[in-house]
């Protein structure tokens, strides 16, 4: 872990959130801050390869990030009464088919549009 | 013995009140999920953020802390989702060259993925009579936590509701991509991830991480602008299904 990289993605994401703020956009900073990062990373391939490690640490507990608004089911449960049920169906049927459609659309989109020569090179 | 006892039970009141034990908490309950997660050879089925969650929330419950309470703890986490969203520019920049391959294809997926998974949650939420309220609040769910919190408020969703369901959608895409994905006989792992990544934001792209360093930047990639793509998509078509539906 790297302090320097660590402070930079702060201030990307201070990027982002103030871009957010200044032009009224309705995406939230982090994922504007994120955009910039890839750009800065491209414009300077070197400072990819010196954030590396720091990027990859935080990325590989992505998952514990997640616990503490999970664990808000606790304080939510009392606004789902009634609703529970048409919330589950709702949730677990619209998860599956957004998974196989988004998927089933990517491949064909992938096996029609794209060129022939780079498709050998694709398959696993 | 009993002053003993009555000297631990200060401690513990103590203790409850500091935001040390929700942070220590969740720090704990995430490694033994993990544990549990190796020892099962990382079947989806052992989510590791759908154990953590059951284990703090039983812990809670069992000692009777208010969720504000823990969550003065666990904010500390929490807060560390904006600079490992920012992060995952790092999987995307790996990618470049294959995304740029790719555009077009990802583009068409992303758009089909994001209305599917907008428009059915919707709609079967209407056919099974919920409250406008949990409509709004279930419109966003596959996108990531911040967008989707941000959407429900600006159309009389819970955020709070929200923040769960899209935690919810996450685990659910997580733990059951495996089996859809393999009974489609889709087995490219750009097209696996990316379709988690637009179904099931963050939570799908740390399971895509766990299977490969190229599904994941997938997954990222398909996270990031699918995030993009609800914070349009939603208030273009949400008004017309309410519409339609005349709520």
């Amino acid at each position: 872990m790297n302090l320097t990289s660590l402070a930079l993605l702060l201030v990307f994401q201070c990027l982002g959130e103030g871009a957010a703020q200044l032009l009224g956009l309705p995406i939230p900073g982090p994922v504007i801050g994120m955009l910039l990062l890839l750009l800065s990373f491209l414009l300077f391939p070197r400072l990819a390869d010196f954030m590396e490690q720091t990027s990859w640490g935080i990325l590989q507990h992505l998952s514990l990030l997640f616990v503490p608004a999970g664990v808000g089911v606790i304080a939510a449960s009392g606004q789902l009464k009634g609703d529970l049920g048409a919330i589950v169906v709702a949730l677990v049927v619209s998860t599956v088919l957004a998974i196989a459609v988004g998927a089933l659309v990517t491949q064909w989109a992938m096996k029609r549009l794209r060129p022939a020569a780079d498709q050998d090179r694709e398959q696993p | 013995m009993m002053p003993g006892l009555h000297r631990l039970t200060d401690v513990w009141v103590y203790l409850a009140a500091s935001p040390l034990l929700g942070l220590t908490t969740t720090l704990v309950a995430y490694l033994v999920a993990l544990q549990l997660y190796q020892r099962l050879r990382f079947n989806p089925l052992a989510n590791p953020v759908l154990i953590a969650i059951a284990i703090v929330v039983s812990i809670l419950v069992i000692t009777g802390t208010p969720y504000k309470t823990y969550f003065e703890g666990a904010q500390f986490v929490h807060f560390m989702l904006g600079p490992a969203t920012v992060a995952l520019a790092m999987p995307l920049y790996r990618q470049w060259r294959n995304f740029r391959r790719a555009v077009l294809p990802l583009l068409l997926g992303l758009a089909a993925g994001s209305v599917t998974a907008v428009v059915t949650a919707v709609g079967i939420a209407y056919a099974m009579g919920a409250s406008r309220q949990v409509m709004v609040s279930l419109a966003p769910k596959s996108a990531t936590t911040p967008i989707a919190m941000a959407i429900s408020e600006r159309f009389g969703g819970l955020p709070s509701l929200t923040a769960v369901l899209v935690i919810c959608t996450g685990i659910l895409g997580a733990v059951l991509a495996r089996y859809i994905l393999n009974f489609l006989r889709i087995d490219s792992h750009p097209v696996r991830g990316f379709a988690l990544g637009v179904a099931s934001h963050g939570i799908g792209t740390a399971r895509a991480l766990q299977v490969s360093a190229e599904m994941g930047a997938f997954a990222g990639l398909g996270m990031g602008l699918n995030g993009v793509f609800t914070a349009v998509l939603v208030p273009v078509v949400m008004p017309l299904m309410l519409r339609w539906i005349g709520s």
